[in-house]
């Protein structure tokens, strides 16, 4: 026998379940005192530099019904494309911008929400540039390992066509599920689970 | 800012998750993932800043009582029912290195099995001075503790007669969104674990013995709580100059 190697398994993950809340925005579910405000709820203040927009839409099951009870968190580049993050090398990040947000669906309509700021261009390991972009990680009942995704903007059509990660899904009819639609400062991105429109989601 | 500032921050891609390790994401007898189990491939590409990245929380966010569910949401003076139990481990990567500056939150059912939360309608009580959440961010060594009470078993509409062995739910950030991740923790020696759908979605009996929290003995406090042990391991990532290598170079 050789020598063992000294490496570890990744803790094995299981579903955020439906109480996922309690953990994660417990205000949001009438749990106060214990935190004084949710994680995420805010994403950047006045300072903050780029264009303010929305970002919203459903969760879709397997017969096309919202999700009521999943949670969204986003992670994004600030205006210049920079990330506040430890791990950035490039250069410092808009300081009066998070970069990272957390939204659960409406318990009753099943809208998830976040109010942002439109991302600047990250680059590619190659150098290339990437269409700006939002990444996103979706928990819920039913959901055995968390599924991640990622927004591209609809009037960032030139960028889109050149992006690394999106030039590299064959299905080229599946790209659209990536594309969040403009409408005035609002981008509408919808997430289906199964079906034809099924999302494109990524093993990162 | 996390506690790391002596250190150059790691900066490479991480290894790749072992999906086989997980539950896959159909496992018919835990029937909620039939219709929200994406049924395609998931798409692989190397990791850019996008994943290697991640928020960064600071001590700032935790408050005094965050690591106590059997005071945080009590009234003055009063305190959470049922055994109280400490729990701590430590937050490790895929190559056995400790994890600084990891923010844990975790959730749970109060010790009659009854969650906080208005779409729980098990008939069990609510415990008027447990909330059920708290958090905890892992030190330079990370480590991190909590104390709380031990949950109870709950029935959940899944089978007619289907009950969630005692867990403790764990959603853990690490340095990159890539290593994002939620799981539970169980206890050791509860008859309960094998006939649960959800732990009986892991393919290797391992993996199952890897969300079970020995009994600890060595950290209980006398007349007042016993201790379970909990490590968590996060992925690992590449952080030297050889394994740094830019892709296409
Ligand atoms: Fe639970």
């Amino acid at each position: 026998m050789p020598q063992a190697l000294d490496t570890l398994k990744e803790t094995p993950s299981q579903t955020a379940g439906p109480y996922v809340h309690i953990g994660l925005m417990p205000n949001f579910v009438g749990i106060h005192g214990a935190h004084a405000e949710d994680l995420g709820g805010r994403m950047l203040n006045d300072k903050a530099k780029g264009q303010r927009i929305a970002i919203e839409g459903h969760v879709f099951d397997g017969t096309g019904e919202p999700l009521r009870d999943c949670v969204i968190e986003i992670w994004q580049a600030d205006a210049a494309g920079l990330y506040p993050s430890p791990s950035e090398t490039r250069g410092t990040a808009d300081p009066n911008f998070a970069g990272w947000g957390r939204a659960a669906a409406d318990p009753q309509s099943g809208l998830y929400r976040f109010e942002t700021i439109k991302p600047g261009r990250v680059p590619f390991p190659d150098g290339r540039l990437q269409g700006p972009h939002v990444s996103l990680w979706i928990v819920a009942r039913g959901i055995n390992l968390g599924l991640n995704t990622r927004m591209y903007f609809s009037d960032e059509a030139e960028a889109n066509a050149a992006d690394p990660i999106l030039l590299r899904i064959e299905h080229r009819t599946r790209v659209p599920t990536l594309i969040g639609t403009r409408t005035g400062d609002s981008y509408r991105f919808d997430i289906h689970l199964q079906g034809p429109d099924e999302t494109v989601f990524f093993d990162i | 800012m996390s506690g790391r500032s002596n250190e150059a921050p790691e900066t490479g891609p991480f290894y790749p998750r072992d999906r086989l390790w997980h539950p896959p994401a159909l496992t018919p007898a835990y029937k909620t993932t039939v219709l929200r189990s994406p049924q395609r491939a998931p798409i692989s590409f190397s990791n850019t800043m996008s994943e290697m990245t991640g928020p960064v929380f600071g001590p700032n966010i935790i408050g005094e009582l965050d690591n106590d569910l059997i005071h945080n949401f009590a009234k003055p003076g009063e305190s959470a029912q049922g055994p109280r139990i400490i729990v701590h481990g430590r937050v490790l990567d895929e190559r056995g290195r400790p994890v600084p500056g990891v923010l844990i939150e975790f959730w749970q059912a109060n010790a009659a099995g009854r969650y906080r939360h208005k779409k729980d309608g098990y008939l069990a009580p609510l415990d008027p001075n447990f909330g059920g959440c708290g958090r905890a961010l892992s030190g330079e060594d990370g480590s991190y503790a909590f104390r709380t009470i031990k949950p109870g078993a709950y029935p959940w509409p899944n089978g007619v007669n289907d009950w969630r062995p005692a867990h403790i739910h764990f959603a853990i950030f690490g340095s990159g969104f890539a290593q994002r991740l939620i799981t539970q923790m169980y206890f050791e020696g509860d008859p309960l674990i094998k006939l649960d759908p959800m732990t009986g979605g892991l393919s290797d009996r391992r993996a199952v013995e890897q969300l079970i929290a020995p009994l600890d003995m060595a950290r209980t406090i006398p007349m007042d709580a016993t201790a379970y042990k909990f490590d968590i391991v996060l992925r690992g990532r590449r952080s030297t100059m050889f394994e740094n290598r830019l892709e296409g170079n």
